[in-house]
Formats: C-alpha cells, structure tokens, sequence
C-alpha cells in the first residue's frame, strides 16, 4: 500500500490546514481508501438513480419503502462526501452516516425478512441489500474499519 | 435495444472491469490498456443512447419503464467519465481497480436496462 508518507508535506491543503487535519485527510485519501470511496460513490449514484424513479414513477404504491430509498440515497451522498473531505467534523459526519446505514441495513433487511407486508416493495436494504448484491451490509463494515484504521494515525 | 449489441455491451465491460481489476491488484498504474479499455465500454454505451432513442421508431419498444431505463442509462454513461478522470489526476494502482469498479458497475447496469426492455410484468 502507497506509505501516507508519499504525499509531499508541503502541499497548499496541509499547510493551509492545521497538521492533524493534513494527516488525517492523507492516511485517509491515499490508496485503499480511495477504492472505498469509488465504490461509495457509485452506490450512492445507483441508490440516488433509483429513488428518483420509484418517487416520480410511483411513489403512492409504496410511500415507505420509497421514501426510505431516497433517505438511504442521501445518506450515501453524505458518507460519500465525508470520506473525501478532511477534518475531524467530516470524520464525525462519516462515522453517523456509515453508522446509520448500518443500522438501516440490520434493521430493515430484518424487518423485510419477518413481516415482508410492510415493505411490499423493494428499497436498498430490503432483506439486507439483496438488490445490491448485498454491497449495502458490507460496506459499512468495511468503512468503519477504515475509519478505526486511520483513526489511529492521528496524533 | 438490439440483443446482440447489449450481449456484446456485456461481454466488453465484463472483460474491461476483470482486466482492470486484475491489472491494479497486480500494481499496475493507469495505462493506455487499461484508460482505453474503460473508454471503449463508455463508446458502447454512446451507442446504445442512440440506439435508445433510434428503436421505438423502428418498432423495438421497451416493456418496461422508459424512465427507469433512461435513470440507469444517464447514470452508467457517468460512471466511466468519473472513473478514467480519476485515473488522469490520481495516478496509482488503486485507480486502475476502480476503472475496473467501474466496468463491473456498467455490466451490472446495462443488464438492468435488457431487464427493463425485455422481461416485464412478472
């Protein structure tokens, strides 16, 4: 994996920066993080992509599970953002939304899975992000522990 | 949409997003192989926008949701724009696995869109 190191110190963000803010955002940016944030950033497009449909298309079948889309969709765009940006309020914002999704995940996938009557039609995290191939469950397994990874670097 | 074409759409961006993440796992930066190989599969998808709008008048209509079909298609021609950018400004391995995210991402879409066009009303 590229060393955080590799990034030269004296780039126009870190020095604008405080120095913990440089670092965070280098040990988080760098290497296989950046694939984390690629495949956030399309799943934040395939969810925003198709909320949009089910609530111009049909939103009166399934209020719930449509409007429970669109949330999931701005919460990927948010965790997309927060992962790109630095600084420890947008590690924060990172933290709550990979938090959130999970929690969505869990919650939803199991309620779809016990009473399929109240999510009659699919959202993102119906039986734990099945439509998704299930990226929905792992991903935020895999952002947290990035985030905890990179935690440790800061001072 | 034209069966052949979308078979061919699939088998390209299959073997582009393989390739690609094969070659960044392997270390490989960005090259014109890998940029080109993502380029191809955004010219396919070009193609398949005009042949989009160019069927419904030749009698070959979608079954299912024409927004729907639009919503994917719009999105998956993004995602090669977004990827190759990212290979031109960050130049490293990683890069070239997401050109093979990428790839992945417009195979799983494109299928979508012969769903939306062929198999409706289960």
């Amino acid at each position: 994996m590229t060393a955080p190191s590799s990034t030269p110190a004296s780039t126009p963000e870190s020095t604008a920066a405080s120095t913990a803010a440089g670092a965070a955002r280098s040990s988080r940016v760098t290497g296989v993080g950046r694939l984390l944030i690629a495949v956030y950033g399309l799943l934040a497009l395939a969810a925003t992509g198709r909320s949009f449909v089910q609530i111009v298309a049909k939103f009166d079948e399934a209020p719930l599970s449509y409007s429970l889309s669109a949330l999931a969709a701005v919460v990927y765009i948010v965790a997309t953002v927060a992962l790109i940006k630095s600084g420890g309020r947008w590690r924060r914002v990172a933290w709550i939304t990979i938090g959130f999704e999970f929690v969505g995940v869990l919650v939803v996938g199991t309620l779809s899975l016990l009473d399929p009557e109240l999510f009659p039609h699919d959202s993102v995290w119906s039986l734990y992000g099945r439509g998704y191939v299930f990226i929905p469950l792992v991903l935020p397994l895999l952002g947290m522990w990035w985030l905890s990874r990179t935690g440790k670097a800061r001072p | 949409m034209i069966e052949w074409f979308t078979w061919l759409q699939l088998g390209v961006a299959g073997v582009a997003g393989l390739l690609c993440i094969v070659l960044g796992l392997a270390g490989r930066k960005p090259n014109d192989l890998t940029m080109g190989a993502t380029a191809l599969v955004e010219l396919l998808l070009i193609v398949q926008l005009v042949v989009a709008i160019v069927a419904p008048f030749t009698g070959n209509t979608a079954t299912g949701s024409v927004l729907e079909f639009y919503t994917y298609l719009i999105s998956a021609i993004l995602v090669p724009v977004a990827a190759v950018g990212w290979a031109l400004i960050e130049r490293s391995r990683w890069s070239t696995v997401i050109l093979g995210v990428a790839g992945l991402g417009v195979f799983v879409m494109v299928y979508r869109m012969w769903q939306i066009w062929t198999v409706q009303g289960l």
